[in-house]
């Protein structure tokens, strides 16, 4: 979800007993649970397809400093400042952890950042839309943290140790930023009818994009099917998006809240909330570039790269200059 | 105390609630922009620290006003002319260059005034000092090293330093030039007289810009000064306006 549609390059996944030598050794490792670790061999497909899922999540995490970012500077309190500048300095650390996951994997930051700044790399969906308000700041800890925890604890457990051990990490302070965002929505929904009102908007306008931040169906999928064997994807993500909504449902009912769907309605025989049709033509166009803040989002980013070109290489010539120094001196 | 030493106490816990609170403000306009992934961990980092520092001086002068605001009253709801901090805070970020020596002029500043406030013989004021002194020797630790490393770097990282360093210069005289308020906090022994940290300040910032292949601007060069009394530049009154929106349009609201 903060890595969505990701490609395996898979035509047709083959079964254990269809594998030969090397692939099948490594398959019947990760059947048996065992880790798979960097120096490990692994087929070229189970490296690009988590190379680009561990991207993704990483330009996700940085990307993600945007959007929050945008309300550091108008915190109503001190203290909600401190805790929203602490969470933004968190998802910095998890774009970090990420990317050295990644490198893990054989390829560099420089190259991963290169590939977002040309567009040929994704990150989420969610990141394209607009914080309007302060209670926006709220709805993406509760909505957007919420959905991520879901879809990251079941990656703790996935078969490539680096990456399952940074999301161990991840996890833990994801759910402290859900927590924080779930405590400021109930500041407002517990205050004016101004400030309840300014919950319900972010709300209605955070509630369908977080539930497409899992993606479309993927029960046909090739590349679902693929991941699931090779243990880096553990639930569909319909099953993802379910557990989201039991989860919320009974969270907004306690903020004395409404979701903006009609359709929604516990459905007895599932044990499950029904819930409305998503529109994915939303998604498709948000995911193509025509989402509200894909421009000004990769713009900025690419705009804070090239301003700091000076400052890597001024660090660069320094660090030359000192190696040259200690060869000069030895 | 009389009600004229508790006003310039007030006075005093002010300015080093200010100056902390509009830097740590500065600093978190680069969320998400800085140079580098580590850079803006840092940068959000030190503006943390900064943000907890004048929380602490901000209630604190509450107190000492005794009227009945806290530290969101104070942040919040005063206008630009009743802020305390110095200039040099307030200046806009500029390009990373002007942004790091800024924080490296104010963390040299920085660390000897809260080192001289260890001594304070208000016990609060030494507390808060002593806390904030052990981040404040981080800051300074790698702002300074920044200097050196991008002054001694490549042509065109030290002519971008060299220019903030000049550029800057003006808003340094500031920090060392005292008036009644720090004549009353030394005359107390709750703090100093700024003057004295003017020869330790510039034997540090001259080691810092030798090691930066950096010139050191004229010392003697001609200084603002202002902000420690409220009288700012254009800057601050938006900066205040961004900070204080919410509170301001929603009166009476809890957060």
């Amino acid at each position: 979800m903060y890595a969505q549609l990701v490609e395996t390059g898979a035509q047709r996944v083959r079964g254990t007993d269809e594998l030969e030598g090397q692939e099948r050794v490594f398959q019947e490792r990760i059947d048996a649970g065992v880790k798979i670790e960097p120096k490990d061999w692994m087929p070229e497909g189970y490296r690009k397809t988590l190379v680009r899922q561990i991207s993704q999540h990483a330009h996700s995490e940085i990307v993600g400093q945007l959007p929050e970012g945008n309300w550091i500077t108008r915190a109503p309190t001190l203290k909600r400042k401190a805790i929203l500048l602490a969470k933004v300095q968190d998802e910095a650390g998890h774009g970090l952890y990420l990317y050295s996951a990644a490198e893990t994997l054989g390829v560099s930051r420089d190259a991963l950042i290169a590939q977002l700044h040309a567009g040929k790399a994704k990150y989420s969906s969610i990141f394209n839309y607009p914080t309007l308000t302060w209670a926006d700041i709220g709805a993406i800890g509760w909505l957007v943290d919420g959905s991520a925890i879901i879809n990251q604890i079941p990656l703790c457990r996935c078969s490539y140790g680096p990456y399952a051990r940074a999301m161990v990490r991840v996890c833990k302070e994801e759910s402290f930023h859900q927590r924080q965002g779930y405590d400021l929505l109930l500041a407002l929904c517990n205050g004016t009818p101004e400030q309840k009102a300014m919950a319900q908007d972010a709300l209605n306008r955070w509630w369908w994009p977080a539930l497409m931040m899992f993606g479309p169906s993927d029960a046909d999928s090739v590349n679902s099917a693929q991941s699931t064997q090779w243990g880096i994807k553990l639930f569909s993500n319909d099953a993802l998006r379910q557990k989201m909504v039991d989860q919320t449902v009974p969270q907004a009912e306690y903020l004395g809240l409404t979701i903006p769907d009609p359709d929604l309605k516990w459905n007895e025989e599932r044990g499950h909330y029904d819930f409305g049709a998503i529109d994915w033509d939303e998604f498709f166009n948000v995911i193509k570039g025509n989402g509200p803040c894909n421009r000004e989002r990769l713009a900025t980013r690419v705009q804070a790269y090239e301003d700091g070109e000076w400052f890597r290489e001024g660090l660069n010539a320094h660090a030359d200059k000192q190696a040259a120094r200690g060869a000069a001196a030895a | 105390m009389s009600q004229t030493d508790a006003a310039q106490k007030l006075a005093y816990a002010l300015r080093f609630g200010d100056t902390a609170l509009v830097l740590s403000h500065r600093l978190s306009e680069w969320c998400g922009k800085g140079p580098a992934l580590e850079e803006d961990m840092a940068l959000a980092n030190t503006a943390l620290d900064l943000l907890g520092q004048a929380r602490h001086w901000l209630t604190y002068a509450g107190e000492l006003e005794a009227q009945g605001r806290d530290e969101d009253a104070l942040a919040y709801h005063r206008n630009d002319r009743e802020f305390f901090n110095l200039l040099l805070v307030e200046q806009p970020n500029g390009n990373y260059a002007d942004s790091m020596v800024r924080q490296f002029y104010f963390d040299a500043w920085h660390a000897l005034a809260l080192r001289r406030l260890l001594a304070s013989n208000d016990a609060q004021m030494a507390a808060i000092a002593e806390k904030a002194l052990k981040e404040v020797s981080y800051h300074l630790r790698r702002s300074s090293d920044l200097v050196v490393r991008l002054g001694d770097g490549s042509e065109r990282s030290h002519a971008m330093m060299q220019a903030a360093a000049d550029a800057l210069w003006a808003y340094t005289g500031e920090m060392f030039m005292g008036d009644a308020v720090d004549a009353d906090a030394a005359a107390q022994g709750y703090g100093f007289d700024p003057a004295s940290l003017r020869a330790p300040w510039l034997d540090y910032v001259r080691e810092v810009f030798d090691e930066a292949t950096l010139t050191l601007p004229n010392p003697d060069a001609w200084m603002h000064q202002g902000g420690k009394q409220g009288r700012h530049g254009e800057a601050l009154s938006y900066l205040l306006g961004e900070m204080q929106v919410l509170q301001r349009s929603y009166p009476g609201a809890q957060w």
